[in-house]
């Protein structure tokens, strides 16, 4: 069982005339994702890779019933988009782009709470669930991906889309596989953060293990540890966080509201040191996360 | 340059000045007491003597003098700002954010602005929606939880609307009104200010672009080893690959961006090795732009060689970096099997990026080499 999609999700792919998507669309639909549709304004009638293309969400909907989308456009228009496709009813939001401002994120975080829907991103490299489905770029071409990836009992959460590939492939390498692969988004504001997505993974039967790939700045691995260390999980959790280096860097702090709202949050050691009092293993290097998730596992069975 | 009000709600007249000559003719504008501001972008001035009080304008042209060309905080200071000095009743605190963990924008307000914020003292919180303009409801609101009412509590409900209205026009990330001063006569100004924009937003902000004075000065800290990378990542939109920062080492850096390259710095500096830089490149760059930043780094005199360690690449091509290296290598009139100490970019297009690199002599990791492995093959080809 996948979370957040599996291969009878039907997707839409916002901007999949574009570059960056037309690239991915195929390799997605030859890993089994149903791309029903895709949406560029002005460009109803045209098909990218077989797939049609509609002028507005509404109209992919009434032709296709899609669920979800993939948002796939320029900066600028991304909050055009996003907000599109949850007035439209869209479930699941996944945005890849990235350097979206900021105000533009928030106004779509609030649209999708008004709408009971689930945002990924932005900045986000996507979603893979093993031989199941792929929502975005994550895992790179087929090839790639096929290799990085494998089907098993660990999910894994990412703060950098680069390194939920990595993380992943280091479990393969390892011949361990995995449940569902969340690049969950690499600024400071997401949709989904750990927390939010923390009960579907304990309501998978399939997955016995998590992974989180942590960094700097940010509040979601505090939010995450305090959560944890309160109400527990049922899974055992393994983190590595990236960046300790950063802790000695000194930072130009602006007037006192970033202090006063953040307090000492955002620090890789504070991080770490909360994670480990909410009982997360904190692995100190990366390439020991294969052998704490295999004890993990191995405990766990 | 300095605006007669800020958001509407008046701010103490004055003027910012450059040169020492300048101060007198400012004061004398200003007239009675004046205050001496250094205009750097950092908090902490008045801690820190970047911030003096005059009461008349000889005293205040003295200040001037003193400030200009000086250090604060680290900071040159190459701008004062010579303004009148408010006849204040009660120092207040406004800052407008985001908040990260409750993703979304709140108001911050104390009665006790000024520096009497470092004391403490309660401050009140209130979430607000970007999706339409603030009202002055709100704003009324937290006036009442300031303890006003009447005239004060609606004219400061008009002040905090006011203010957060421009916070989202701004595309701020932070507005912070530090103090906004109740003046004896009962209206309200804003005696200091931080504004903090958005750099994903600036391309909409084309009124604001032309009074970035502050970005230009954080820019100016910057060496040349840095402006150069930035401007080849500028000179090609693909990919990005220009965040540079130098190090005194020998090694240079070519790595993974975003969280990867974290992640590889953190293995580099713990297996003991040198960094000359760290440079990350990602999002699928060009030839010529891996090519290009790998002539920069090799130019710098005390790189001796260089390691490319990337993640297991998603959009990136693993043989458009390897060709980029090459060529940069080459072009530097080094030797690519002398040169490049480690290359591991597997992922997208690795066979094609292996058989470039076996061209050369050069060993190529792939995917069953782990990151950390990878940091390691530095110390072994040494």
């Amino acid at each position: 069982m996948a979370i957040l999609a599996d291969s009878q999700t039907r997707v839409l792919v916002q901007g999949i005339t574009g570059r960056e998507a037309a690239s991915f669309v195929l390799d997605c639909i030859r890993y089994g994702t149903q791309i029903v549709a895709g949406v560029t304004p002005g460009r109803g009638g045209q098909r990218v890779h077989g797939v049609p293309v509609f002028d507005t969400v509404a109209m992919a909907q009434q032709g296709t019933h899609c669920t979800a989308s993939v948002v796939s456009v320029p900066a600028a228009h991304v909050v055009d988009a996003a907000t599109e496709g949850l007035d439209a009813g869209l479930k699941l939001v996944v945005i890849v782009t990235e350097r979206v401002p900021r105000r533009d994120v928030v106004t779509i975080l609030e649209r999708a709470r008004d709408r009971a829907a689930t945002v990924i991103g932005p900045n986000s490299l996507g979603i893979v669930s093993p031989d199941v489905v792929r929502l975005g770029m994550a895992g790179g071409a087929l090839v790639s991906l096929r290799r990085a990836y494998r089907k098993g009992p660990v999910a894994i959460m990412s703060r950098s889309g680069g390194m939920l590939t990595e993380l992943a492939n280091l479990l393969t390498q390892a011949g361990i596989g995995q449940s569902t692969c969340v690049s969950v988004g690499g600024d400071p504001i997401v949709g989904s953060t750990f927390l939010d997505l923390l009960p579907r993974f304990e309501a998978d039967t399939e997955t016995k293990a998590l992974v989180l790939f942590c960094g700097p700045g940010g509040t979601m691995e505090e939010q995450f540890a305090e959560h944890v260390a309160v109400h527990k999980s049922r899974l055992p959790v393994i983190a590595f966080i990236a960046g300790r280096f950063t802790d000695g860097i000194q930072r130009i702090q602006f007037g006192h509201a970033g202090a006063i709202v953040d307090g000492q949050r955002g620090s890789p050691a504070r991080k770490a040191a909360l994670l480990r009092e909410a009982g997360v293993l904190v692995a100190d290097h990366l390439a020991d996360v294969p052998q704490l998730v295999r004890r993990e596992l191995e405990r766990a069975s | 340059m300095k605006p007669n009000s800020c958001c509407g709600i008046s701010v103490p007249s004055g003027r910012v000045v450059s040169a020492r000559e300048e101060g007198g003719d400012a004061a004398n504008t200003v007239g009675g007491p004046a205050v001496v501001k250094a205009q750097i972008p950092s908090g902490k001035r008045l801690s820190s003597g970047g911030v003096r009080f005059a009461e008349t304008p000889a005293e205040a042209a003295l200040a001037t003098q003193e400030l200009l060309r000086s250090r604060v905080l680290g900071f040159e200071v190459n701008h004062v700002l010579v303004e009148e000095r408010l006849d204040i009743r009660a120092e207040f605190f406004i800052g407008i954010t985001y908040d990260t963990a409750a993703r979304a924008a709140i108001i911050l307000a104390s009665a006790n602005g000024g520096i009497g914020l470092e004391d403490g003292g309660a401050m009140i919180r209130r979430e607000f929606s970007v999706q339409h303009a603030p009202s002055e409801d709100l704003g009324r609101a937290i006036g009442r939880d300031l303890g006003f009412s009447d005239n004060l509590e609606v004219s400061l409900g008009r002040v905090i609307a006011q203010l957060a209205c421009c916070f989202l026009q701004w595309d701020a990330l932070l507005l912070e009104v530090n103090p906004l001063a109740l003046r004896s006569d009962q209206e309200w100004s804003v005696a200091d200010v931080h504004l903090e924009l958005d750099d994903e937003a600036l391309y909409r902000q084309v009124d604001l672009k032309p009074h970035l004075i502050l970005s230009a000065g954080v820019a100016g800290r910057r060496s040349s080893f840095e402006r150069e990378a930035a401007e080849i990542d500028s000179a090609d939109p693909r990919g990005v690959a220009g965040r540079l920062i130098p190090f005194e080492g020998d090694l240079g850096l070519l790595i993974g961006g975003g969280g990867a390259s974290l992640a590889i710095m953190d293995a580099i500096l713990d297996a003991q090795l040198k960094p000359a830089n760290y440079c990350e490149i990602g999002g699928n760059p060009s030839v010529w732009k891996v090519k290009e930043l790998t002539k920069l780094i090799l130019a710098q005199p005390n790189v001796r060689r260089l390691a490319v360690i990337m993640n297991v690449v998603n959009n990136t091509r693993s043989d458009l970096v390897a060709r980029g290296v090459i060529k940069g290598v080459v072009e530097s009139g080094r030797k690519p099997d002398e040169t490049i100490a480690v290359f591991r970019v597997p992922g997208s297009w690795e066979e094609e990026g292996a058989d470039i690199l076996r061209q050369y002599n050069v060993p190529f990791l792939g995917r069953e080499t782990s990151l950390d492995e990878a940091v390691k093959a530095v110390t072994w080809r040494s």
